[in-house]
């Protein structure tokens, strides 16, 4: 038969059966005939005929067995009967739907944000080739110590990448505008965007890659959000002109708007404007070999290179050039150059997280799959006897567990349906509870690869529960099953065993989510309780930025007398405010808990009587405040003082540090009196002796997880500082605070934009968010887990307690006891509970180490913990057992004697 | 008792079964029951087709391409559908026969020897 044939059979199902039938009956016919002829009864003559054929069923089955016709045939009447017995118990069924659609939902949102954040290469042409380069000095303990511009140039000439460019994040007074505001800031080479590659504007250009500008070019490019805001998209905007920070840029080009930077946080990532520099000429600092204020660069390579090749030729040209400039690079610090793929930059951070919560919630979908199957397990038993009838006529047993398979994924598919379908319905909520922190977010989408995952989802779960009532059904013991009388409940001992173990797997499964929840609790209480070693209730913060003009000359902040004349001003106007008891001001790196990375001001430790060269001193980390700080905060004092009025620029230079800076560079003198070299406000060449007048206690300011973090506090009025904040403490009124502290600040100087108002307790806990949201998402998996496995020791237990229904009636009729009875079945849930806990135990030993990176506070092994969840899932297990108990107990002896 | 139903027929039963088919066939074409009653003459009625495994078998002859197939007006004017051999048939006629008397002659040598 050809081909073509087959395939219009495939469109002929019918008329081929009838063919066939036609056929049979036309041979039948004959025979009927000649048997008559032969002398037979008419009746006689067509039995005959009919029985040499045994049964055409199934001949007719064989037949149609052997193509695709037959194949579809068979299918779509698997699918049709499946269908139909689903559609008889709709209790079963809507539950077992439901319980698949919400996990496999929920899978499906999870790897949705896999997907885009962790699968998903970057949105640039030959993303792997994009790489960040990083600079560390591990001989000194340093890492990401930031690049000069002679090595920038090293590497743009060493044949192994096709563009570098330094990337400075930042931010920056924007004004020419209707109102100064600020304005998130990218600084970076003019080939940046050829290196990105592939972006077309939407309106204009991009920068010249030729353009070799010492300072900062004239030209600037701005985002699309930048140009509605602050714009109001104007059309007309490019050769428009802006000053940011009072310097005079124009705007060359608006970039389109699902273009993101490739930053490490939301805010680099959302940049507003981009300006090309040279960082040759002012502002930047004169462009020495050692002097590593280029605090990032990224880089593409040359096609056809790998990372691995790169980095070998890399690390060849680093050791070429530390013999050459022997001055510049010190032996001890061993400066090397590594290279990381760009999309680690992006990603690396919430990578642990999310793996995290795809695990947590794929335990969930294995639980509610463990149920479904627990629940079909139970309804095939009750047809034990259908099935034995059906292979007692003839039925294939692989047809028999086709079947039942067919349900399975049927039921599967249906629940993989409904949950996408809620997926879509709550895809914009859930898009809003996602914490921002999490890079990419626009692109998450439901693109076809989630599809993908949802479909073999859907189908291995279909599998995993359709395959347990499919093998039972194919053991041939007919007789066995024939003879079941009805008690079709329990089915055979064999299934029952199956399903005790299935929810034994249950409760497994969620103590070991539940106790993957409870530790990440107990982290996130640990970390939102800690010590903190200041007050932030009722203090107040807003940002304020002085800007810095490329030419210094033109600053008038620039020496800190002259910073110090306005901020005494801003000081005495905003304790004029009503509510406000006391307000301090410090530089970015003072606002507890509250800045970034980027932020610190990192200096050159050189202590007196053991002087190292700046390049092999190790970095400690300063902030900079005005006296009044302390007391704001209310840190603690433990020995000198802190700084005064009197410590202004023409007296000496102090400095106050805290505990553990005090600890690990003078362990066995006073702090108070040492002096350290520090480099010179503005000159970062020539030192200064700095003498320490003050130690503070500890305090958690740079991170709640950490305290014992060296930290040094120097005066505003000895040192310039750009980056502000003001705090201010009191009886606040939330709403209308920031607006009069914008206003004073204003009637100073009235282009200075004032932003970023928060209260400092909530910028505490907005540094947990991340950490909030796993653990929210977590515990969420972990009470469903446990909603879950409830309801299937409940279903266990009850088919448990009809079954032995007619032996209960003989206990109650013979006299036991209510109580006796009661113990029996929950002895019976009790075992379960505790096998499940045992087994889970186990796993969540495993579990718990695998995730020790992200704890606080509690060891993954915490007693507590363990014994608590497990308690709990026992109590739950027992009250779950409680109703089937129950019933068990009111069961009428006579009814039950009879019961068959 | 729903095994004995669809056990399957054993294989030589079925190769014999396309050989004497397509032998009969190569006579002329043939409708279904005329290729029961053939075989059941020329063999003084030794030989009897299982009615139940001879369509089983020319469909998959048919899908083989050993065999084609079309409907047409039998003796006492019924419909019936007539089956011709193919040129492959014939092809594959030759081969089943060459195989069949090297087989016969395997087993005489055999019986010769054992005694």
């Amino acid at each position: 038969m050809s081909l073509l044939t087959r395939l219009k059979g495939l469109f002929q199902i019918n008329r081929v059966e009838r063919d066939l039938d036609e056929e049979l009956r036309s041979h039948i016919d004959m025979r009927t005939q000649d048997n008559v002829a032969a002398g037979m009864s008419s009746q006689e003559a067509r039995y005959d005929a009919q029985r040499r054929f045994g049964n055409s069923t199934l001949m007719k089955e064989d037949a149609r067995a052997m193509d695709i016709v037959g194949w579809l045939e068979t299918t779509g009447q698997d699918l049709r009967y499946a269908a139909r017995m689903l559609r008889k118990s709709p209790g079963f069924t809507s539950i077992a739907v439901l319980t698949i659609a919400l996990g496999i939902g929920a899978t499906t949102a999870i790897f949705s944000v896999v997907d885009a954040t962790l699968l998903h290469p970057l949105p640039y042409p030959q993303p792997e080739q994009l790489v960040s380069v990083v600079d560390d000095l591990p001989g000194v303990g340093a890492k990401d110590v930031g690049m000069s511009v002679p090595e920038w140039h090293d590497l743009q000439r060493s044949g192994i990448f096709e563009y570098v460019s330094p990337q400075g994040f930042g931010s920056v007074n924007l004004t020419g505008t209707s109102q100064p505001t600020r304005a998130r800031f990218s600084a970076v080479a003019p080939n940046y965007f050829a290196l990105l590659g592939g972006v077309t504007p939407q309106l204009g250009d991009t920068f010249n890659p030729e353009d070799q500008t010492p300072g900062f070019t004239l030209e600037v490019l701005i985002s699309d959000g930048l140009w509605k805001r602050a714009f109001a998209a104007d059309p007309g905007i490019l050769g428009k002109s802006l000053r940011l920070d009072n310097d005079l840029y124009h705007v060359v080009g608006v970039m389109p708007p699902g273009f993101h930077d490739p930053g490490r946080t939301t805010e680099e990532r959302n940049t507003e404007v981009w300006a090309a520099a040279g960082f040759a000429a002012a502002p930047a600092p004169p462009p020495l070999r050692k002097s590593h204020f280029l605090r990032g660069a990224i880089a593409r390579l040359k096609p056809g290179l790998t990372i691995a090749a790169a980095q070998s030729r890399l690390d060849a040209l680093v050791a070429a050039l530390q013999k050459q400039f022997p001055d510049d690079y010190s032996p001890q610090s061993a400066w090397t150059v590594r290279l990381v793929p760009l999309k680690e930059n992006v990603v690396g951070n919430v990578r642990q997280s999310l793996i995290l919560m795809l695990g947590a919630v794929a335990l969930v979908l294995l639980i509610g799959c463990v149920n479904v199957a627990n629940l079909l397990l139970a309804r095939t038993s009750a047809r034990g006897r259908e099935m034995a009838v059906r292979q007692a006529l003839g039925a294939a047993r692989a047809r028999l567990m086709s079947q039942l398979l067919t349900e399975g994924l049927l039921l599967s598919l249906v629940g993989g349906m409904f949950g996408l379908a809620i997926l879509f319905c709550t895809k914009a909520f859930l898009l809003q509870i996602l914490p921002d922190s999490l890079p990419r977010l626009n692109e998450v989408s439901v693109n076809w690869a989630v599809l993908l995952f949802a479909l073999v989802a859907s189908l291995l779960a279909g599998v995993i529960f359709g395959l347990g009532p499919a093998l039972h059904a194919g053991r041939p013991d007919l007789t066995h099953k024939l003879k079941q009388e009805g008690r079709g409940s329990t089915g055979s001992g064999e299934q029952a065993r199956t399903r005790r173990v299935l929810v034994v797997t249950e409760f497994a499964l969620s103590l070991v989510l539940m106790i993957a929840a409870g530790l990440l609790l107990r982290s996130f209480w640990d970390l939102l309780n800690v010590r903190l070693g200041f007050n932030p209730q009722n203090v107040i913060a807003v940002r304020l930025w002085l800007p810095i003009p490329n030419d210094p000359d033109t600053d008038i902040y620039k020496t800190p007398a002259q910073e110090a004349a306005f901020l005494h001003e801003i000081l005495r106007r905003c304790r004029t405010l009503t509510g406000v008891e006391e307000v301090a001001v410090g530089d970015l790196a003072a606002l507890p808990l509250g800045h970034g990375r980027d932020d610190l001001n990192p200096f050159p430790l050189i202590l007196e009587g053991r002087e190292t060269p700046s390049n092999q001193a190790p970095l400690v980390d300063a902030s900079i405040v005005t006296p009044e700080y302390f007391h704001l905060l209310r840190t603690t004092l433990l020995r000198g003082r802190l700084f005064t009025e009197s410590d202004n620029e023409k007296a000496p230079a102090v400095a106050v540090i805290n505990e553990t800076f005090a600890r690990t560079y003078w362990p066995n003198a006073d702090p108070v009196g040492q002096r350290l070299k520090l480099p010179t406000p503005g000159d970062r060449s020539s030192f200064a002796w700095t003498t320490v007048v003050g130690v503070l206690a500890d305090a958690h300011t740079e991170s709640l997880a950490e305290s014992s973090v060296p930290q040094m506090y120097l005066s505003l009025y000895q040192r310039t500082a750009k980056d502000l904040a003001i705090f201010a403490r009191g009886q606040l009124d939330g709403a209308a605070i920031p607006v009069e502290l914008r206003e004073q600040v204003q009637s100073v100087s009235p282009e200075l934009p004032v932003f970023g108002a928060q209260m400092l307790n909530e910028t505490v806990s907005a540094s947990l968010s991340e950490r909030r949201f796993s653990m929210e998402m977590v515990g969420l998996f972990a009470v469903t887990a446990l909603l879950l496995a409830g309801l299937g020791i409940y279903g266990v237990i009850s088919y448990i307690v009809s079954a032995r229904t007619h032996e209960i009636g003989i206990r109650i009729a013979l006299g036991a006891q209510n109580r006796s009875i009661l113990h029996m079945v929950l002895r019976q849930g009790l075992r379960l509970a505790i096998a499940g806990a045992a087994v889970g135990l186990v796993g969540a030993l495993i579990v718990s180490h695998l995730m020790a990176g992200l704890l606080y506070g509690v060891r993954p092994t915490d007693p507590l913990t363990f014994a608590g969840v497990a308690l709990l899932l026992i109590a739950v297990a027992l009250l779950a057992c409680y109703i089937p108990a129950r019933r068990a107990v009111r069961v009428d002896p006579l009814v039950a004697l009879r019961h068959e | 008792m729903g095994e004995a139903l669809s056990k399957p027929k054993s294989d030589v039963l079925q190769g014999t079964l396309a050989l004497l088919v397509l032998k009969t066939l190569a006579r002329g074409e043939m409708h279904g029951y005329g290729i029961t009653l053939h075989i059941q003459q020329v063999s003084s009625d030794v030989l009897r087709v299982e009615e139940g495994s001879l369509y089983p078998a020319l469909h998959r002859m048919e899908q083989d391409g050993w065999i084609s197939a079309e409907w047409g007006m039998s003796e006492n004017n019924r419909r019936a559908r007539y089956y011709r051999l193919t040129a492959a048939g014939r092809k594959q006629l030759a081969e089943e026969e060459k195989n069949w008397s090297r087989l016969t002659q395997a087993v005489a040598t055999v019986l010769q020897f054992a005694q």
